[in-house]
């Protein structure tokens, strides 16, 4: 099935798919977007106790996916890898981090004898709600501004910052600095309108669905103002092409523009997910209540699309997905940092597991949704966190 | 030889070792309590005693705390590879990228999915599917074992591969090779199922000072019926993966078999040494130098444990070093020229590509590939340098094996009195099973640094050396992030131990029986 397909062809099947896990990932970071809301929508201990336990419930599966999205990124593109892992050392380890906060406070905020205090846990989910958003943001806004890396002809890869990432987002100096905070910010203010809407269709309490609705209009202002800055810089932005015949990288005025025109599917499915998204927010801010508590399904799949159609875009049509700017000839490629042809080929049957992996979640879900979350369940739940 | 900073790559070392060693401080109580609980939840169901549901509940709780920090400190290893071992993300990603993927889609989804059912589903889904839960969340946890351990078997025994000269990196050719290797299956086996000791030992444990202080005795029995039956039927499984283990490092890895032994000058009917302490060992400006204390040794038992004949040639490091032509070992010496040729025929080759010099890479190729087999090697000029830390390796392994038969023993004698329901009277056994806990921990950190201490310098063995896998960052930034993980999981795990204390000595069954 996969074998027949031609190398290229699996490369971009690839692609594709860390495309998707990354769209999975940001509509997944909800939890993240959730955790930095705990004390704004939550006012009192039960408050907050439900909306814990809503997202108590659900933050395996974002660690999950950020897990596997690195591992699906080191199985078919280990340049990539090798490059951005090892060069941006400190970005990815201020986020790992925070991750590493994130795992243990859920089950140990509420317990007896927890060393640290429930606040001192609930600030580690805030801490992970902030910076699991806005760097994670950022990292993939650096995806079309470029990075400072070169890389040897034995693929060994050299990051020509001695501030080991943390440049891309602090150095002031560079206009590319505020586009990669800008889709960083947008991602924050995304993550807490989707967490938001998350808490309306699973907690059943009046005060939280009103509240919740509240922040979901408050972060829309915010998140458009920084998605549309983003969005507008890379139409009109040069971006970085390269030749399929001599790989030579080059820079192309309106690259991601003249690619999202030329590829007319990816250009609709970014703007159905942006519309999505849109119609989400709009039905759980003006809708009837039964309308906002389905909200998440179109602002979370709109975010999935939306995410996809951007990987897309800087990936394919000869395209460096990780662009250096420090050598241009040093930019990763969908075709130059991939795994081998028989890799990513057995990879792909691997990649048949992700449907039922799907379908299960689905299942798992729907048995647990069954019945919201609400006051007198965290009462008797002896295991609430 | 290139220009290396080994303090780089001794904190970088030092990191992935300190996350490693945290990180099995909690996953084998992962792997092995997921299938006690399980059982105990079929039992619950079987049988419709509330006791089982309490039983089953209060071991979950336990599992919940252990099992966060165990995801917390997972994490770290995944990117480590990434962040501190770039140069080796490349070198070998193609083929120790797909396991990892591999890991992800087809364990933690079903790990983290099924967890939330099996702690939060008791009242809203119905006992089959919660009790499928738990069942799918120990598949989980212990396919992910499997990924991960072929991962780690494939850097001790690298097969399915081929180097790619025009990539400089080895691509994978045979994906069941990587899957099926005999290191990677013994390994499996013999690390979960010392997992699963381990976890019994706990349960074991735990429910013993249940009984010594006479608290919740009904939970406290029936768990150790369950764990030192478990624990005993996986203790014989262990020693069997364990002795089949040791074939395959002698088969692949001699220097790190020797290593375990301190065995320096190779002998046919080789004693093992049961009990032993050095005197002092050999460095490499003394190579020779090495002295034992009063040892007890098992006559040919070593040469049974290499070849399953107590006659059998086992090498020792100075053969390994300075060849033994009667045997057929091929000195350090001479491999390090074969890695020098092999590298210096790799550059030259990638300069006549270049220069698009057809003939002059083609004859570089040649002498490539009949060199290739030692790359490695050819990083060193001293073959002393390629000698693991032979005391740590041999006191490691010691303790693990004479850990892991002690604990046979425990399991045989909790069952025989716990079946005879002698296990409240019997109260020194119930000592030892409590002080059974912590030397568990010990024996499974020890079979770790047997594995990865004793295959130093190999990341990649024979191919690649640590010191050219690091990544090209500067030390400073390593220094500070090896403390900052040391002080996060020091202050976690401190947490973490005093959660669970509370949670056991706060639990009331009030099931007398």
């Amino acid at each position: 099935m996969f074998g027949n397909l031609s190398y290229l062809a699996l490369q971009q099947y690839w692609w594709a798919i860390i495309a998707l896990l990354g769209g999975i990932l940001v509509f997944m970071l909800f939890v993240q977007g959730g955790q930095t809301l705990l004390y704004t929508i939550g006012k009192t201990e039960t408050d907050v106790k439900m909306l814990v336990n809503s997202l108590g419930r659900k933050w395996d599966l974002t660690f999950t996916s950020l897990v596997v999205f690195g591992g699906a990124a080191f199985a078919s593109f280990p340049l990539f890898y090798s490059t951005s892992f090892g060069g941006a050392y400190w970005v990815w380890m201020i986020i790992l981090f925070a991750f590493i906060l994130q795992a243990v406070s859920y089950e140990y905020r509420t317990k007896a004898h927890n060393w640290l205090g429930t606040k001192t846990y609930d600030t580690f989910l805030f801490i992970n709600g902030l910076i699991g958003t806005v760097f994670l943001g950022t990292a993939v806004a650096t995806f079309f501004t470029g990075s400072l890396f070169s890389v040897n002809a034995m693929h060994h890869s050299f990051w020509q910052s001695p501030y080991r990432g943390l440049e891309l987002a602090l150095n002031f100096g560079r206009y590319a600095t505020y586009v990669n905070l800008s889709l960083g910010l947008a991602v924050f203010f995304l993550a807490r309108i989707l967490a938001s809407l998350y808490f309306m269709n699973n907690i059943d309490d009046e005060t939280i669905m009103e509240r919740a609705r509240k922040q979901v209009m408050k972060n829309t202002i915010p998140f458009l103002v920084f998605f549309l800055f983003f969005l507008i810089n890379v139409l009109v932005m040069k971006g970085f092409n390269y030749d399929p015949v001599t790989k030579i990288v080059g820079i192309e005025s309106f690259k991601y523009l003249h690619n999202l025109l030329a590829m007319p599917v990816v250009l609709i499915l970014l703007l159905l997910g942006i519309v999505m998204v849109l119609w989400g927010i709009f039905r759980a801010a003006f809708a009837t209540e039964k309308c906002g508590k389905k909200a998440i399904w179109f602002s979370g799949a709109g975010t999935i699309l939306t995410v996809f159609a951007l990987f897309l875009t800087v990936g394919y049509h000869h395209t460096a997905f990780y662009p250096s700017v420090f050598d241009l000839q040093s930019s990763l490629t969908i075709q130059n940092a991939s795994s081998s042809k028989y890799t990513l080929t057995a990879m792909s049957y691997v990649s048949l597991l992700v449907p039922v992996v799907v379908a299960y979640i689905w299942y798992a879900w729907s048995q647990m949704n069954k019945t919201p979350i609400t006051k007198k369940e965290m009462e008797e739940d002896t295991h609430a966190y | 030889m290139e220009h290396f900073n080994l303090a780089l790559v001794d904190w970088s070392r030092a990191q992935f070792a300190l996350t490693a060693l945290y990180h099995w401080l909690f996953v084998p109580l992962t792997l092995g309590t997921s299938f006690i609980i399980a059982i105990m939840e079929t039992i619950y169901v079987k049988t419709g005693k509330d006791i089982w549901k309490r039983i089953t509940k209060f071991w979950m709780v336990l599992f919940a705390i252990n099992f966060a920090i165990g995801v917390a400190t997972g994490i770290i290893l995944e990117f480590e590879f990434g962040t501190n071992w770039s140069n080796y993300s490349w070198f070998v990603g193609d083929i120790f990228g797909a396991p990892l993927a591999i890991e992800g889609i087809m364990a933690f989804f079903l790990e983290s999915t099924f967890f939330a059912v099996m702690f939060f589903g008791w009242n809203k889904v119905s006992k089959g599917f919660h009790l499928t839960s738990t069942w799918l969340v120990a598949l989980g946890s212990n396919l992910s074992a499997l990924w991960i351990l072929v991962a780690n078997a494939w850097m001790q025994n690298p097969v399915g591969m081929h180097f790619n000269p025009e990539t400089a990196r080895n691509e994978m050719v045979n994906f069941w090779a990587v899957l099926f290797s005999p290191t990677a299956i013994n390994k499996f086996l013999h690390t979960i199922s010392s997992a699963y000791v381990m976890s019994a030992i706990f349960v074991l444990g735990v429910s013993a000072w249940f009984l010594l202080k006479k608290r919740n005795q009904a939970l406290a029995k029936r768990s150790m019926i369950v764990a030192s039956t478990f624990g005993l039927i996986m203790s014989v499984f262990m020693v069997i993966t364990g002795d089949e283990s040791a074939r395959e490092v002698f088969r692949v890895q001699p220097m790190k078999f020797a290593s375990m032994e301190g065995l320096y000058h190779g002998q046919t009917d080789a004693p093992l040494t049961a009990v032993g302490f050095f005197t002092k060992t050999p460095k490499p400006e003394a190579p020779n130098a090495n002295e034992w204390g009063p040892k007890i040794k098992i006559p040919g038992m070593l040469s049974y444990m290499a070849a399953l004949n107590t006659h059998a040639y086992v090498p020792g490091i100075n053969d390994l070093i300075h060849g033994n032509t009667a045997h057929n070992i091929i000195s350090y010496y001479e491999r390090i020229k074969m890695g020098k040729l092999a590298i210096a025929a790799l550059k030259e080759f990638q300069l006549a590509k270049k220069a698009a010099n057809d003939s002059v890479a083609r004859t570089a190729l040649k002498t490539f590939e009949a060199n290739y087999k030692y790359f490695g090697y050819g990083y060193y000029n001293d073959p002393h340098k390629l000698i693991p830390d032979v005391p740590l390796v041999f006191y490691s392994f010691h303790t693990m094996v004479g850990l892991g038969l002690l604990f046979v023993l425990i399991f045989l004698l909790t069952l025989i009195y716990g079946l005879k329901g002698k296990l409240p009277v019997k109260r020194w056994i119930l000592y030892v099973a409590l002080w059974a806990i912590p030397f568990a921990y010990l024996a499974q950190e020890a079979g770790w640094m047997v594995a990865e201490f004793g295959r130093q310098p190999w990341v990649v063995q024979n191919y690649m050396p640590t010191l050219s896998a690091v990544s090209n960052i500067n030390q400073t930034s390593v220094i500070i992030t090896f403390f900052l993980f040391g002080v996060i999981f020091t202050v976690l795990l401190i947490a973490e131990i005093k959660i669970m204390l509370n949670q056991i000595k706060q639990l009331k069954d009030g099931g007398q029986q």
